[in-house]
């Protein structure tokens, strides 16, 4: 298991390594430095912002030097923002992001799963039609007009006595309730409709199986039948398909964020490729790319511990 | 008796089916296809999309460009020239949702194309090949799949510019990979068949025996994955447009022209709502499509 | 008074789009304490399915007629609460596949307790100190150690013995048993049938036993119910069938069996054609077009089951010319 664990951590690296590489050399070598978009600088001091910044140092050293401090934590300066770096926009972003995707991630998963199974253990009723439905307008019906709708109706066509829509319609506010509400509910309402139909179709598979009518020749009652005996052999398809949850995610969060205007990481990177802050951008995607990989890593490990047929 | 519908799929004791008559795996999955309603009616309305988004522009009367003065903000109406509405700039909705919808297609038609091209050819490479070179053109996917291509394809667009070409590129450079993990699959199977044997006992080249024996059997698998390629890529373009990253004025597609009545939301509703009613039914049918070709070349039970 | 009465069984399955297909029809048999059944026939003649009515393991879209009078009850007409009162419990059954009838996500411990703490209401503790016995008592090697193991650990032939330890944990009264050989090897066949031979006589359990192959009906079987195509063409006991089979169906099956006083380049002795699939039998009876022996009225008239002094037969042939179709057959 040890064995298996160090594998599959080991391509982590060259992936990562992989992705920023190509990152740092895209942004390099295409025409036009971080400077130019500014209003006229004069020579001089363009050349003491290049010298600032290394840009006048030979490409492979600037990368070798970029490589060194990632391995110190440190992303470097913001190229845009002047006083900060990266790490500090990073850290002002973070809270708005997880404050979003941590919550929904996880309701999602937990609602998924639940109404899966429900839809599958009693076909042809109403969780199961809702389950279905639900699993096709998702499929379907991309998240920036979800969003927008959900804004339409709950900012602007509800409204209290007071005249606002009973919801904002976007921005973070000081990160209070009623700012999270929307977002929440638009990200694990797409989740959701993934893995609940991932998660019914499983479970119906599972169910039609040989162990299971084992299962009930002994005379075993459906409830320890579903939990005991199906539902792990289900969860696996779900598992496995978290790793590209996690993916789409980060650009439903993207567009969630864009839609409702939040503060976060998404709007980071995308701001920060519109400026070409190397620096910023860089950062993020080396970030994400680690995150992205390290989630795939734990889900194929929790793929193996959960099937005792697989044993590395 | 209880009918608790808990278990017992509507299982048959033994195939009680037609008896087959002979007839090519293809000829056999269309007429699979055919007896699909659903799918059939689906196929038809995306058609109708298709022509319309292709010709509408060229035969109504109204420009996307050109503004309508005498009709500022107009709400969708059956009477007069906007079907449609009109936007704060006196913009025919209804042209612009078609030529934006033109726009989407062509991307989403030929990033299919592009990234087909690519999946299938690594995918037969790699599965032909098999042993070594498989293992690591397969770990190359792997990575790839990774990697949260949204972030690179934002980066892309704004390193080399958002021509259309390059917008088709960027999207397809990350779209091949299913393509390719299932045609390997397939490649595989197919590998082993005696017709390979054959081929290869008989001296043909092993790009040879790819192009003309492997390739056309991976016809069902490529059609099935390509349909599901389509509307993959067509969301990926609109979420880059719905970003302000897609597709340059004064070119126009479903993505800019919800991101744009997003923002006028209060005021102009429709600006939203009519493009996107346009892009979910047509990744509904193309769903409803996809869902049909899988079923005809592949029957199971639900 | 029969330990297991089913009279006039019928399972028919609600197809999309089409008729109705009935997969058993108008099935009848009774089942003595400690005696032993071979319901014999091949694939698609409704073996596993008339069984299978009788736990309620049909399929959802499936519908089961008659009566299956067990302990003063219909088994068919109870509801899943009362039935699983009875399954594992009174009745048990093992399946064909022995590789995908256990979870393989679940230690064979954790399958063979539940079972146990279900009906039995025994700690965790007893539960699995019983299950041990069970499996040594199947002869299991190093019952202890292997009790902690998944089923993927495990032979196919000794995964179908811990399927019967499973079974008789509760010391059912009847043990049906799904073609529990047909997935194994021959050597490993003969071992499963002693098994399940010693457990009928040292246990007293009565055993239902689904079969294609006559070989194994042979050495375990007391009485054999033969059917085709959802019916019984022939019921009498083992004894009485392979002495004198009274239908050219039963007499096809044991020409079938491979004898060692056969030259060894003679041909096989097959029934030719293939069993009807469900649903498609015509008028008359449904082995015609297969027999050698039929006439007119079998294409026309649908032979109905009769009784004679040692059993039961459908056939119009009368039974006093069959005596001379056997071939050599032994008891």
């Amino acid at each position: 298991m040890l064995a298996y664990t160090l594998r599959r951590a080991l391509w982590a690296i060259p992936t990562v390594l992989a992705v920023i590489t190509v990152c740092y050399l895209l942004l390099h070598l295409t025409p036009g430095g971080p400077f130019d978009t500014e209003k006229q600088l004069s020579a001089a001091v363009l050349q003491n912002l290049n010298a600032k910044y290394h840009l006048d140092e030979p490409l492979w050293r600037q990368y070798l030097r970029y490589l060194a401090a990632l391995l110190h934590g440190d992303l470097g300066p913001s190229f845009r923002y002047n006083d900060w770096t990266v790490n500090d926009l990073i850290r002002k972003a973070l809270p708005v992001s997880l404050g979003i995707g941590g919550i929904s991630v996880p309701i999602a998963c937990v609602l998924g799963i639940g109404f899966g199974t429900l839809a599958a253990v009693r076909r042809g009723s109403l969780i199961d039609h809702g389950v279905m439905v639900l699993g096709n307008v998702g499929n379907v019906v991309p998240p920036f007009v979800i969003g927008p709708v959900l804004v339409w109706v709950f900012a602007i066509l509800l409204r209290g006595a007071h005249g606002h829509g009973w919801l904002p319609a976007g921005g973070w506010g000081d990160g209070a309730w009623q700012y999270r509400v929307l977002p929440i509910a638009l990200l694990t309402v797409i989740n959701m409709a993934t893995i609940a139909r991932v998660m019914r179709g499983s479970m119906i598979e599972v169910l039609g199986g040989n162990f299971i009518r084992t299962a009930r020749a002994k005379g075993l009652p459906a409830h320890t039948i579903v939990l005991r005996h199906a539902l792990k052999p289900a969860l696996m398809p779900v598992v496995s398909l978290l790793g590209s949850v996690c993916i789409s995610s980060i650009t439903a969060a993207i567009v969630t964020e864009s839609v409702f205007a939040l503060p976060g990481l998404g709007q980071l990177i995308v701001n920060g490729a519109i400026n070409r802050d190397y620096t910023l951008v860089l950062g993020l995607v080396v970030l994400t790319t680690v995150v992205a990989v390290l989630f795939n890593l734990l889900v194929d490990l929790a793929y193996a511990w959960l099937d005792p047929r697989i044993r590395y | 008796m209880n009918r608790f519908f808990l278990f017992g799929s509507t299982a048959m004791p033994a195939a009680a089916v037609d008896v087959p008559r002979s007839r090519s795996p293809l000829a056999a999955a269309g007429a699979r296809f055919m007896r699909n309603r659903a799918a059939l009616i689906a196929l038809a309305l995306l058609l109708l999309i298709v022509v319309v988004c292709f010709s509408g522009p060229l035969l109504l009367p109204n420009n996307p460009i050109d503004s309508d003065w005498s009709s500022i903000s107009l709400a969708p109406t059956l009477q007069g020239a906007h079907w449609f509405g009109t936007d704060e700039l006196g913009r025919d909705l209804l042209v612009r949702t078609l030529a934006g919808g033109r726009v989407s297609l062509e991307v989403g038609l030929l990033g299919t194309l592009v990234s087909g091209l690519i999946g299938v050819a690594y995918g037969a490479v790699a599965g032909y090949a098999g042993g070594r070179t498989d293992a690591v053109l397969m770990r190359i996917v792997d990575m790839m799949y990774a990697i949260p291509y949204m972030l690179i394809a934002i980066l892309m667009m704004t390193l080399f510019g958002r021509a259309f070409y390059l917008v088709v590129l960027t999207i397809s450079a990350f779209s091949w990979l299913d393509m390719a993990r299932v045609v390997r699959g397939q490649t595989l199977t197919l590998r082993t068949r005696e017709f390979v044997d054959a081929a290869r006992a008989t001296g043909v080249k092993p790009w040879m025996i790819i192009a003309r024996h492997i390739v056309p059997n991976l016809l069902g698998v490529v059609v099935v994955y390509a349909s599901v390629t389509v509307p993959s890529i067509v969301l990926t373009e609109s979420v880059l447009s719905f970003l302000g990253l897609g597709v340059q004025e004064p070119m126009t597609s479903w993505g800019v022209l919800i991101q744009d009545g997003a923002q006028k939301l209060e005021a102009m509703p429709w600006l939203l709502l009519c493009p996107a009613l346009m892009l979910c039914v047509t990744l509904y049918c193309v769903s409803f499509v996809g869902d049909g070709l899988r079923d005809a070349f592949d029957p199971k039970e639900h | 008074m029969a330990l297991l009465e089913v009279s006039r069984l019928g399972v028919r399955f609600a197809r999309h789009g089409g008729a109705a297909v009935d997969a058993v029809q108008d099935v009848s048999f009774s089942l003595d304490s400690g005696r032993t059944l071979g319901i014999v026939g091949e694939s698609g003649s409704g073996k596993s399915q008339t069984v299978m009515a009788l736990l309620g393991l049909i399929a959802s879209n499936g519908t089961v007629t008659g009566e299956a009078a067990y302990g003063g009850q219909n088994l068919l007409q109870m509801n899943t609460r009362e039935l699983n009162r009875i399954r594992g419990e009174r009745i048990a059954m093992i399946f064909q596949d022995p590789m995908t009838s256990l979870n393989p996500f679940l230690t064979i411990e954790r399958q063979m307790t539940e079972t146990l703490q279900l009906h039995r209401d025994m700690t965790r503790r007893a539960a699995r100190a019983r299950a041990i016995e069970a499996l040594e008592q199947v002869r299991i090697p190093d019952a202890a150690r292997r009790i902690g193991m998944y089923p993927h650990e495990f032979s196919g032939g000794m995964r179908q013995r811990v399927m019967i330890a499973m079974a008789l944990l509760c010391e059912p009264d009847i043990l049906i048993a799904d073609e529990p050989t047909t997935a194994l090897d021959v050597t490993v066949q003969a071992q499963i049938i002693e098994l399940l031979r010693e457990l009928n006589r040292e246990r007293g359990t009565a055993i239902i036993l689904i079969t294609h192959d006559m070989g194994v009906v042979a050495g375990l079987c007391d009485d054999v119910m033969v059917m085709y195509a959802g019916r019984t063409v022939e019921q009498a006991s083992a004894r009485a069938l392979f002495a004198a089979p009274r239908h050219p169906y039963t007499v096809g099956l044991l020409n079938a069996l491979p004898r060692l006083s056969d030259a060894s380049d003679a041909p096989l002795r097959t029934i030719p054609g293939n069993p009807p699939l469900p649903g498609t039998a015509g008028a008359g009876c449904a082995f015609a077009p297969r027999c050698a022996y039929a006439f007119d009225l079998c294409r026309r008239e649908r032979p109905v089951l009769r009784a004679y002094e040692d059993g039961a037969r459908a056939c119009h042939k009368p039974a006093g010319e069959m005596a001379g179709l056997r071939v050599g057959v032994h008891a």
